[in-house]
């Protein structure tokens, strides 16, 4: 086995984990042995700012949210690409106007719908 | 084993250096004490100046301000504190690990200060929380906090590890928890915690 080309990674590898859970093993055993521990209510609350905690953290955002964000995700993607396309103008041909077209009115598409929904009416 | 301390001198001059593990425990406790990242009012303005380059708190080990009471060792209670405040204040002790040490600093701290009669101020963080040290002062000068931090320092070299005296987190029977008031009608309820603070008899 100490032939094999791999075998002085596998030791190097070894010692380097022992480099790391030793410490952590021994903080371990010395919080164990010797802390002090006295917890209470108080202490093991979650909010560490003095103020008590109100209410679950597992609370839910409402889901119509998503809708600002795709429609967020229509303007924003269209920036990133309508300004490469601007400066490469002058040099681009026909059918990659036509591509470019193609692509804008797909996104504005997407932002007529969300119009023709309401939801950019702020309510 | 107590070594003798002319021995222990005697042995020094000589280049052997004696210790106990009390001693070293002490004195790597003392050495940091991290405060508590918090800061109640003016006070706390010479709390900061304490902690900048020009009076270098860094040189007693106290350098690091955490902003969690999980990690602090040491709260300065710097300023008045308003009974708004009182809860909050004692619950962040609570919240400490032990062991824990509070300086209150400054006029307001210890007694309430210059707004003692206020009808919305605590008479001395001292009713709710074993303090240490008191520093009078309106503000204490970055000077006396830091004398306040060396009274502190002495005091912690100075706790046996064992037997009577020994600081309250060795203490098994100790008290951990400070209950924490609560804004009642006209005052904080309870006015004080008589385990840390014993109501002084008015005699009239």
């Amino acid at each position: 086995m100490a032939s094999s080309p791999y075998f002085s990674l596998a030791v190097l590898f070894v010692a380097a984990l022992g480099f790391g859970v030793a410490p952590l093993g021994l903080a371990w055993a010395w919080a164990r042995v010797f802390s002090p521990a006295k917890p209470n209510a108080i202490k093991n609350a979650i909010y560490e700012c003095g103020l008590e905690s109100k209410g679950d953290a597992w609370m839910g955002f409402r889901s119509a949210y998503y809708l600002y964000g795709i429609i967020f995700l229509i303007f924003d993607v269209e920036a990133v690409f309508l300004l490469p396309f601007a400066v490469a103008f002058t040099g681009l041909g026909a059918a990659a106007c036509a591509a470019m077209l193609v692509f804008v009115l797909l996104l504005v598409e997407g932002l007529a719908w969300a119009w023709a929904k309401g939801v950019l009416t702020w309510q | 084993m107590a070594v003798d301390q002319n021995l222990k001198i005697e042995l020094g001059k000589q280049g052997i250096f004696v210790t106990t593990i009390e001693e070293l425990y002490n004195w790597g406790r003392r050495s940091s004490v991290w405060p508590m990242q918090f800061g109640l009012a003016c006070c706390a303005i010479e709390m900061i100046a304490t902690t900048m380059a020009r009076y270098d708190l860094a040189r007693f080990g106290a350098e690091v301000f955490r902003p969690s009471p999980r990690q602090a060792d040491l709260m300065i209670v710097s300023g008045t504190v308003t009974k708004k405040m009182a809860p909050q204040v004692v619950r962040l002790y609570n919240q400490m690990a032990e062991p824990r040490y509070v300086i209150a600093m400054g006029a307001c701290a210890i007694s309430g200060g210059p707004f003692k009669q206020g009808y919305n101020v605590l008479k001395g963080i001292d009713r709710y929380i074993p303090v240490d040290v008191h520093i009078p002062g309106c503000p204490p000068r970055p000077e006396a906090l830091i004398q306040a931090f060396m009274t502190l320092q002495k005091k912690i070299d100075g706790q046996p590890l064992t037997g009577e005296g020994r600081p309250r987190f060795l203490d098994s029977d100790a008290q951990g928890e400070f209950p924490v008031p609560e804004q009642g009608a006209h005052d904080l309820e309870p006015t004080s915690n008589t385990g840390v603070w014993p109501v002084p008899i008015t005699i009239r």
